[in-house]
């Protein structure tokens, strides 16, 4: 086992309301700059929908993951090694900036120098790539709001994959938002394309970056990443990606795109895993398996076995502290309502999501039924299928068991916490009724519904983890003191711990000191060296010595 | 004026390849780069940089044969000169042709796309003027002087002048009286070399050989230093219109 943390995120889809202030202000923060016009490290899009690249979703074409080779072994799916270094002069797979959208500005100037006139002046679109006027045709929310109507919705990918008498039931049905970010994958794809080992996932908190100065702008890490999370500054010539605001989230606070969503959707918390299972949970043959093999890799935090190998490992006591509050771990390890976003990728992405019930209650109420009475709503949830279906081709690879048991969950807790509110007693039943008590209910509800900013946002420090390194506040206790010289004489071996150190030094300061500790006046501590700590042998009188008055 | 071109030119070439080279990798890492404008077109630029970059290095690998390796090695293990003649010939003028039209296709590219030719910077150009210079002498040298005109043993004057200049026996006699083309392209090639660290060239030194043996996944270390208080780094530039 080695342990090793991740920062990880979890949203909340029925919370989520479209506004895109995430985008924005992700958007002002990070990619407002020349050559990433195009680039929205989040953005949000509006479910059934093709998404933002268009149909990024569909890996026949875009090649994005991982598959398994005959032998069962994880390849990416666009090639190995060989094949790769081949193709190096030209990505045979890349989106190009249609696929994404041609970014634009207006000529605002005209607005204000036209001359006085009849008609009203007009601010036309330039694009920004070639600096020409342009006609607006596509953006990367083009479709938001169901915009565009069932012909655009049709091509997303996810609806191609469900039957399709299904598909013409549930255009009158349901729509969500799904936002997105890079999800710092266990697994990811594009680090193992990177011909330059550019990127790479820091060992403290998970954090996929892109090293800029490393990257050569090969282009291969855009074809690898299944989510298209990394993109190509075309005025740089580098890929960029999603940081996971690591600036902010080194000193405790939460990414931007968390730090300013409305509806309060995000938590950040960390997550404990065993690094060392990860590639045999991905390499799980079965694409429905996944979910469960990616949830056994990661590890409970209160288990002191765990606890003890996150020591042995390097994981600061703050992390794993800060693991055992994570809202995160609670969401998706304790309650087991938050799902990976298409675990058929392999990549074993780290931001997660807790599906939307809204789609099922909106039905309900459509066809005037209560719709947050339990039963109706367990009723709704098996024959509603074309929403379950949906959310299981995004979360579950299809396998709808796992998406209707959380659905069920929401539904209890809504059910639940309506008597409650009502003034009536809770009735464990209902929460029985999802395998859970009324108390693991009401500590649901607390974290989805009323959770404060310091419950949601759970982030420990780098400085912490830093200073407590340095610090070694663990004495080792099994510490052996070596034994003789090391090989290149003296002083050569592995130096003795800090702490080690500093324990012998402490001892040896207040112990000695032949000026006023001379071998016949046994029983005096030298106090100009006390620091105060510990109780020095000879501290006091010895009680013989009194009882000799 | 012979040691000017056959002596001077290239030792100045070499010494600015070397020294411009380290300066680039240790103060423009950030840019170095190949500058991909695949995201603007991938049509043309799938046919040809594979056909340019492939034959160039079919090219790279001609002179390595043809200009490193001496003609009594050749004859040691049996290749006549008639024999490595035919080889030159052909395999040169296919590889060089191949790189030609490549970058023919690729010069096409970049002028007839919008986008394209506006990320095209001067350095580009001048960069494509001695490239392409390069390669279209070193195609006529090949078809005209090896062929058409029926043969030219540069393995007795050129080759052994290019090694002397390594062996620091530099010998500028050897070139008297050579094929004027041969003349140009090796100075158009000398000139390549000394403008190279400074081009978007310099993304073949990071030719990504080790990625062929480097695991999958790559952890790294955040470093522990503090933020750091410099200028604003490259690539933050605000949107304009071209």
């Amino acid at each position: 086992m080695k342990v090793m943390a991740q920062l990880a995120m979890v949203m909340n889809l029925d919370k989520c309301i479209g506004c895109h202030t995430c985008s924005v202000t992700c958007k002002q923060a990070w990619t407002n700059r020349s050559g990433t016009e195009y680039v929205w490290f989040n953005n949000v899009e509006t479910r059934p929908g093709q998404g933002y690249p268009r149909r990024y979703e569909d890996q026949e074409r875009w090649k994005g993951g991982w598959t398994l080779d005959r032998r069962g072994r994880l390849r990416p799916r666009s090639g190995g090694r060989a094949r790769r270094l081949l193709s190096i002069f030209a990505n045979p797979v890349m989106p190009s900036i249609g696929d994404y959208y041609e970014p634009w500005t207006y000529d605002y100037e005209t607005l204000t120098t036209a001359p006085l006139g009849d008609d009203v002046p007009v601010a036309r679109p330039y694009s920004l790539i070639s600096g020409e006027p342009m006609k607006v045709e596509w953006s990367a929310n083009w479709d938001d709001d169901l915009g565009g109507g069932p012909e655009l919705a049709r091509r997303d990918p996810v609806v191609e994959k469900i039957s399709d008498s299904v598909r013409l039931d549930f255009e009158r049905a349901f729509m969500f938002y799904l936002p997105r970010i890079c999800e710092h994958c266990l697994n990811p794809t594009c680090m193992a394309a990177c011909p330059s080992g550019a990127i790479y996932k820091r060992t403290e908190d998970g954090i996929v970056l892109v090293d800029q100065d490393k990257c050569r702008g090969w282009r291969m890490c855009v074809t690898g990443c299944p989510y298209k999370k990394i993109y190509f500054n075309h005025k740089t010539g580098k890929a960029e990606k999603c940081t996971f605001c690591y600036p902010r989230v080194e000193v405790g606070l939460p990414t931007v795109c968390s730090e300013t969503c409305v509806g309060r959707l995000r938590y950040i918390g960390v997550l404990l895993y065993d690094a060392d299972r990860v590639t045999e949970a991905a390499s799980v043959e079965d694409d429905t398996a996944l979910y469960e093999a990616q949830l056994g890799v990661f590890l409970d935090p209160a288990d002191p076995e765990v606890r003890q190998a996150a020591r042995r490992d390097g994981v600061p006591a703050s992390w794993v502290e800060a693991a055992e509050r994570s809202p995160v771990h609670a969401l998706i390890s304790r309650h087991r309502v938050a799902l990976p976003l298409h675990p058929e990728y392999r990549t074993m992405p780290m931001v997660w999501y807790i599906p939307p019930l809204s789609p099922v209650v909106e039905a309900l109420r459509g066809s005037g039924h209560d719709g947050e009475n339990a039963d109706n709503l367990f009723g709704a949830i098996d024959t509603l299928r074309i929403p379950v279906e949906y959310l299981a081709e995004l979360f579950t690879a299809g396998d709808t068991a796992p998406v209707t048991r959380v659905l069920r969950k929401l539904a209890a807790m809504r059910s639940y916490m309506r008597d409650l509110n009502l003034g009536d007693p809770g009735d464990p039943d209902k929460a029985a009724a999802v395998g859970m008590s009324a108390h693991e209910m009401e500590e649901m509800y607390r974290l989805l519904a009323i959770a404060k900013y310091d419950e949601r946002y759970v982030i420990p420090t780098q400085a912490r983890a830093e200073a407590a390194a340095l610090e070694e506040t663990v004495c080792p206790v099994d510490y052996e003191e070596p034994k003789g010289d090391g090989p290149f004489g003296e002083a050569s071996r592995k130096p003795a711990p800090a702490s080690v150190e500093s324990f012998h030094a402490l001892k040896e300061r207040q112990t000695s000191g032949a000026l006023v500790s001379p071998d016949d006046r046994r029983g005096r501590v030298n106090l100009l060296n006390w620091d105060g700590k510990g109780r020095p042998e000879g501290m006091f009188p010895m009680r013989d010595v009194e009882e000799d008055r | 004026m012979r040691l000017l071109l056959w002596v001077a030119l290239p030792y100045a070439a070499i010494a600015i390849l070397i020294v411009g080279t380290v300066w680039r990798w240790r103060y423009d890492q950030f840019g170095w780069t190949t500058r991909s404008s695949e995201l603007y077109e991938s049509r043309l630029l799938r046919v040809g940089s594979p056909l340019f970059h492939f034959g160039l290095a079919f090219v790279i690998l001609g002179h390595v044969m043809g200009l490193l390796i001496p003609e009594n090695w050749t004859e040691a293990v049996g290749v006549s000169e008639g024999a490595y003649h035919a080889v030159s010939l052909w395999g040169g003028a296919a590889a060089g042709l191949a790189a030609l039209a490549g970058m023919a296709i690729l010069i096409y590219r970049r002028r007839a796309t919008g986008p394209v030719f506006s990320a095209t910077t001067r350095n580009d150009k001048l960069m494509y003027v001695l490239l392409g210079g390069s390669l279209l002498l070193g195609c006529a040298v090949t078809i005209i002087e090896n062929g058409v005109r029926g043969g030219y043993d540069y393995r007795q004057t050129v080759a052994p002048w290019f090694r002397g200049i390594f062996l620091l026996r530099p010998d500028p006699d050897l070139m008297n009286g050579i094929p004027w083309l041969y003349g140009f392209h090796a100075v158009f090639g000398f000139l390549l070399v000394a403008l190279f660290p400074f081009t978007r060239l310099v993304h073949a030194f990071s030719a990504p050989w080790r990625y062929a043996f480097r695991p999958y996944i790559v952890y790294r270390s955040r470093d522990g230093r503090g933020p750091a208080t410099r200028d604003p780094a490259r690539g933050w530039q605000p949107i304009t219109r071209r």
